[in-house]
């Protein structure tokens, strides 16, 4: 275990290191890139583009510029060009709002996603599956931000039963936390409801032609107890894979709906990098996301090892 | 072994509804099964033994299934009982075992915890009761270290394990019937021998009356008492393990035993084959169901399936053939049916 736990660290480290290269290059090669140009503003001299070039250290080779931002953004020094505010304080300050959004859109959506994806699995082929399946292409096919624009013109502005956009601090005001949430959290949860739900419904009805359905049934239990311990059980491994990869994924930052909802979470923060091609916040987001992306690879798999014992034992032999 | 008939078997018929038609995967079978004893059901694939099993333990139950007849156990129909008197049936009353014991049991739960569900499916045992039971269980079955064994799950136990961890977890309860589907068929030679020792054994000393199914007649002519040849969906013989081996009445039973190989005779250059492919269950041949490979089918075979002969006590079959005749054919075929020398 503890073998492999180092194997996956130095592969996380790689990953993190590939990133943020690919990112760093691209950003130097796009055109309009240039940041001196964008920081001296739309009437700037020929001196203090040449005067920011040389602050900034922008006429330093490549390599050693690269060298100079990892070294800013793991001491925490890193800055914006755009308005010299310190990324990494402004990434904290992000985190409760993604954290909170992508938590609460991960309970509801297990939630429902098993339920439904449950009913329509013993319900197969009826009324129950046939609504469920409907209304799960429909999730899966709406764009996010045609939900979340269609959310807030009727809820929070015609019919004003839930507040606009924006975040209230969960220690401030629990309720007022809630409700500012809310409808982001639907919003993405809905498209995951569909898929999970989907993924489960189709697991189930595998898993119950499995041989030891049948035994459980030869055994006298009910009807009830086989489907939830044995066939629901076992169908829900591939769903918790599922999840902490999406899950990981979401908390690097929901871009779009943290845009329509205007919190300015994580992945608010992106958009705004993106639309000012601004490399330091840009870096700092995309090496948050994947770190995470690739921490929840990590815990998938030792929590595969813990669900499924066929491969705790090929793990500990590793 | 007594004449009391634990479960009767009366004209039963299990069709399912499938996009290409009716397929008839049971036919009219009637049997018994009696206390103490072990009977065989023998035939193909596809010729009903296991849906006819399954369907005593209510197994085919299966939205698109049509089940007809009467399965009388303890005088209770377990064609038309409930799904909740079937439950208190299984398990209890009827266990069974299954052909693949790789599969069979659930991966991701010990063992043990798979035996102590069963217990307690059925019973107020607390926990850590039920868990004796099972270890107990277990070792009785031949298990070594069952107690350690128990907290093992279904990956680090070898196939004959497994397989006598079905049949410890068939028999907790203690059991009057113990239906096993092909208990044997995935195992090796020498596990399977072991596994048909314990059934034999586990008949023996509990009394446990036993309906084996299979295709082997290797197996059959260790274990059974009684022997049920099912073609088609049809039983086209059953009788003692004598009658059959040694007086067997059915062509189809001949193709079956001359397909055998044995070490107490020459060896045939080639072992006799039964031609054609066993019957489609969704198209049956009109009339006898083995007609159209039977070198024997004479005008009437098409016409009107056979109804059931008695050949003498326990011995019947279903074919048109006269028994001289079938004397006859069956000594012309000789060596190839497995006859030792003719009876008369």
């Amino acid at each position: 275990m503890a073998r492999f736990i180092a194997r996956r660290l130095v592969g996380m480290l790689l990953v993190l290191f590939a990133v943020s290269v690919i990112v760093f290059v691209i950003f130097n090669v796009i055109p309009g890139g240039d940041p001196a140009q964008r920081m001296g503003g739309r009437e700037a001299t020929p001196e203090l583009v040449a005067q920011i070039n040389k602050d900034w250290g922008f006429n330093d080779p490549l390599p050693v510029q690269y060298v100079d931002m990892m070294k800013q953004l793991f001491s925490g020094d890193l800055i914006s060009y755009q308005n010299q505010d310190n990324v990494i304080q402004r990434i904290k300050d992000g985190i409760p709002i993604t954290f909170s959004l992508a938590i609460g859109a991960a309970v509801i959506w297990m939630g429902v996603g098993i339920l439904f994806g449950y009913l329509s699995a013993i319900k197969a082929g009826r009324f129950t599956d046939v609504t469920l399946t409907i209304l799960a292409l429909i999730g899966i096919s709406l764009p996010v931000f045609f939900i979340g624009a269609f959310f807030l013109y009727y809820f929070t502005f015609k019919w004003k039963i839930f507040p606009t956009g924006g975040y209230v601090k969960f220690t401030q005001d629990p309720w007022g936390w809630f409700t500012h949430l809310l409808l982001p959290w639907i919003c993405l949860a809905i498209l995951y409801v569909g898929f999970y739900s989907r993924l489960l419904r189709s697991n189930m009805l595998d898993a119950m032609n499995e041989d030891y359905v049948r035994t459980a049934k030869a055994k006298g239990l009910t009807e009830r107890q086989v489907r939830i311990h044995h066939v629901l059980r076992l169908s829900l491994i591939p769903i918790i894979t599922l999840f902490g990869l999406d899950f990981g994924a979401l908390l690097g930052g929901a871009i779009i709906i943290e845009y329509i909802f205007s919190l300015n979470g994580v992945g608010g923060y992106a958009f705004d990098a993106v639309a000012h091609l601004d490399l330091p916040p840009l870096m700092a987001v995309t090496m948050f996301g994947a770190f995470l992306i690739v921490l929840f690879n990590t815990l998938v798999d030792i929590a595969y090892a813990w669900l499924d014992p066929r491969i705790r034992l090929g793990t500990s032999a590793a | 072994m007594t004449d009391r008939s634990l479960v009767e078997v009366r004209d039963l018929q299990v069709t399912f509804v499938t996009e290409d038609g009716l397929l008839r995967a049971v036919d009219g079978v009637s049997f018994d099964l009696r206390a103490g004893e072990v009977l065989a059901i023998v035939g193909e694939s596809g010729s009903g033994k296991s849906v006819t099993a399954q369907t005593i333990m209510g197994l085919t139950r299966t939205p698109n299934a049509r089940i007809s007849g009467r399965i009388d156990y303890g005088g209770r129909d377990l064609v038309a009982a409930t799904e909740q008197g079937l439950m208190s049936i299984r398990g209890q009353e009827i266990a069974m075992i299954f052909q693949d014991p790789m599969t069979s049991l659930n991966p991701v739960y010990r063992v043990g915890d798979q035996i102590v569900e069963a217990i307690r499916a059925h019973t107020d045992e607390p926990k850590h009761r039920a868990k004796e039971k099972a270890i107990e269980l277990l070792d009785a079955v031949g298990i070594p270290d069952a107690r350690e064994r128990a907290d093992n799950y279904p990956h680090e136990f070898s196939g004959g394990m497994r397989q006598r961890a079905m049949i410890a977890m068939a028999l907790v309860l203690e059991p009057n019937v113990l239906i096993a589907d092909e208990p044997s068929t995935a195992l090796d030679v020498t596990i399977q021998a072991q596994i048909l020792r314990l059934l034999e054994q586990l008949n023996r000393d509990r009394d446990l009356a036993v309906i084996i199914i299979t295709h082997d007649l290797g197996v059959v002519a260790e274990i059974a008492d009684r022997v049920l040849v099912m073609y088609g969906g049809r039983i086209v013989e059953s009788g003692t393990l004598d009658q059959i081996f040694y007086d067997p009445q059915h062509p189809y039973t001949w193709g079956l035993l001359g397909s055998l190989a044995r070490p107490d005779r020459p060896r045939a250059a080639r072992l006799s084959q039964i031609k054609g492919q066993p019957p489609s269950l969704l198209h049956p041949p009109a009339g006898c169901h083995l007609r159209p490979r039977c070198p024997h089918a004479f005008d009437r075979c098409t016409q009107v399936p056979p109804l059931e002969a008695r050949v003498g006590g326990d011995h019947a079959d279903r074919c048109w053939l006269s028994v001289e005749q079938k004397r006859r054919l069956r000594v012309v075929q000789g060596g190839d049916i497995g006859l030792e020398a003719p009876a008369a």
